[in-house]
């Protein structure tokens, strides 16, 4: 018999992360548009799409910890640096394979985050915020002075991961390397932020005395966010370093900080999907512009120069419209929209 | 031997003296009420009793242990459970998220678990979701459970912050104010959970609470607080007489009245 609605009669129904047949049917076509990506692309766009890919690890990493534990980091770059170094360390200088390097640059990022975590048990908010940036300019500091390790301002090679004989040399065999491991990492996210702990980091997030008071342990959840989060960042940066075949300190400035906070935020703070619009938009939208002001250059000489010095004064006022418009993020927009042709054509 | 026993406890801030050498006994099974004035220093002993505050002196006990000094965390361990004046929930989950959350010491996966789900974490979350949702039922919250709580009006908030007490299935529950801001209606159907949560779970209950008319109703025992001091205790009726009592409520010397006679 066939019912009309949406009915869940057990809770291991309502338990699945894809409820309906047709959810199920829009990520099959997700996936295979993923994977098919690098035959309708190529060249710079395939090298975009990649590190679109890549940055989804990276915010998803950040949302943990200031969106879902609500604790503010402008260390994001560092700690993407500090996952980089790492990989490259194990990789190129050790020669030991990729496979470890990125589980490694994790753990190794992860530990550093949890050391820089510290001062969230005494600092909250845009306190908090400050001492994270105290942690992005003292990584920075060691990237560039601890030359045995990271080579100073020259920087590190690092290769490209191989399997038996098969090296991951091209950027589209590449891709599906960074596709896989960033799927899983999504996957792993979402689930995490709908048991027990993801439900931990947001009740800290949310009143973190009460937290306390329902038996949460501030001191473990808080460094537990910073250790999850960090992993994430940590495996991001292997993954970009990689993906360059180098690795120097100013790929990892404040501005890459800054860049991820605004990903988050413009995606959806506390929102998994929200981190992946988020890095798609904060990584399209340049080329986007680029693409149109190159185009209007090219049919109207006159304005030419014009229009490319206005491109960064375009994307500011984008993401400050966007801000304005949609405070709470794409995931908001994302969940109007399905609401919207749930109920089509009644908007009751 | 009482279930909880605050023994002489003094709690100063600064030159405030919040509370000043208190000991209360509450009796296992019962419900126990404090009430007193604004300012009295009812909700300081609650923040004793979950070791948000430490008293400079004298400790209080639970089951004979002494859970002065302990992390709050761990007094929730033991099996204190409370709910606050102004609505602690967490305004961003929903309703289940915040029932869900109040099982966390009775789970016991982690990162690892959690991320990968399939397995024990999904067995876990369905076997304290059938726990949850007797809560939910007991409540009468059924509709809104997938809710955030941020959306709810003020009395359903106030339901499910109890709900989350409950959730951790405590021995002792704390109730701050659990009727404040209610109307009739409402004030009438919390009074009934919280007795059927002390006769049919045999939840012991100490509870805070200014509608006088229902403290003397639902309570077994009455403690009387002003000025961080204990000025009375016994059964609801012999409270209301006292005129020390009588005194902290009404006052003392109808001065102003008499004045206002002579004119």
């Amino acid at each position: 018999m066939q019912y009309c609605g949406d009915f869940r009669t057990t809770y291991e129904k309502d338990v699945k992360i894809f409820q309906t047949p047709f959810v199920k049917i829009c990520m099959g076509f997700l996936g295979v548009a993923l994977v098919a990506l690098p035959f309708l692309v190529k060249g710079e766009y395939l090298w975009i799409s990649m590190q679109i890919v890549i940055a989804v690890i990276g915010a998803v990493g950040l949302n943990i910890l200031t969106g879902f534990t609500g604790q503010i980091s402008l260390g994001q770059g560092a700690f993407l640096g500090v996952g980089a170094y790492t990989s490259a360390y194990i990789t190129a200088k050790m020669g030991l394979p990729f496979w470890v390097g990125v589980p490694a640059a994790g753990c190794v990022t992860a530990l550093a985050g949890m050391i820089f975590g510290i001062p969230s048990l005494r600092l909250k908010g845009l306190y908090l915020a400050i001492a994270t940036l105290a942690s992005q300019f003292i990584l920075e500091w060691i990237f560039l002075r601890w030359e045995p390790v990271t080579g100073g301002s020259y920087g590190i090679v690092v290769p490209r991961p191989s399997i038996g004989g098969f090296v991951f040399d091209t950027d589209r065999s590449y891709y599906y390397v960074v596709l896989v491991i960033a799927a899983a990492m999504v996957l792993f996210a979402t689930n995490l932020m709908r048991t027990r702990t993801g439900r931990a980091f947001m009740a800290v997030r949310d009143h973190y005395i009460s937290a306390e008071i329902m038996g949460i342990n501030l001191f473990k959840y808080r460094i537990l966010s910073f250790a999850v989060s960090s992993f994430y960042a940590g495996v991001a940066g292997a993954l970009y370093g990689h993906s360059l075949r180098y690795v120097s300190s100013e790929q990892f400035n404040i501005g890459v900080s800054i860049v991820y906070l605004a990903m988050i935020i413009i995606g959806g703070l506390g929102s998994i999907i929200g981190s992946i619009f988020g890095a798609v938009f904060m990584i399209l939208l340049p080329q986007l512009l680029t693409v149109v002001t190159t185009q209007l250059g090219s049919s109207f000489p006159g304005i030419a120069e014009v229009a490319i010095a206005l491109e960064q004064g375009i994307f500011g006022a984008i993401i400050i419209m966007f801000l304005i418009f949609e405070p709470d993020g794409l995931a908001h927009r994302w969940k109007m929209i399905k609401a919207y042709w749930k109920l089509y054509p009644f908007s009751y | 031997m009482p279930l909880l026993r605050i023994d002489d406890i003094n709690l100063s801030f600064g030159g405030v003296k919040a509370i000043n050498g208190v000991s209360i006994n509450v009796g296992k099974g019962s419900i126990h009420a404090i009430i007193g004035p604004n300012g009295a220093g009812k909700t300081s002993i609650f923040n004793c009793i979950s070791s948000v505050y430490k008293p400079q002196r004298g400790a209080v006990y639970f089951e004979d242990r002494k859970v002065t000094g302990m992390h709050p965390d761990r007094v929730t361990h033991l099996g204190i459970a409370r709910t606050f004046q102004n609505i602690a929930l967490f305004h961003h989950m929903t309703v289940l998220d915040n029932l869900m959350l109040g099982r966390h010491q009775f789970m016991k996966r982690g990162v690892l678990a959690g991320g990968i789900f399939l397995g024990p974490a999904r067995t876990e979350e369905i076997e304290n979701r059938k726990a949850v949702e007797d809560i939910i039922d007991f409540l009468e919250i059924e509709n809104i459970r997938k809710k955030p709580v941020g959306t709810l009006a003020y009395g359903l908030r106030k339901r499910v912050e109890l709900g989350r007490a409950l959730a951790l299935k405590p021995k002792l529950l704390l109730l701050d104010e659990p009727m404040a801001g209610m109307n009739l209606e409402e004030k009438e159907d919390m009074a009934r959970f919280i007795l059927d949560i002390n006769e049919e779970w045999g939840v012991t209950i100490l509870l805070i609470e200014h509608d006088l008319g229902v403290v003397m109703d639902i309570s077994h025992r009455v403690s009387v607080l002003d000025f961080g001091v204990k000025i009375s205790e016994g059964e609801p009726a012999e409270v209301a007489n006292d005129p020390r009592v009588i005194k902290a409520y009404i006052g003392e010397d109808d001065d102003f009245l008499r004045d206002m006679e002579a004119r």
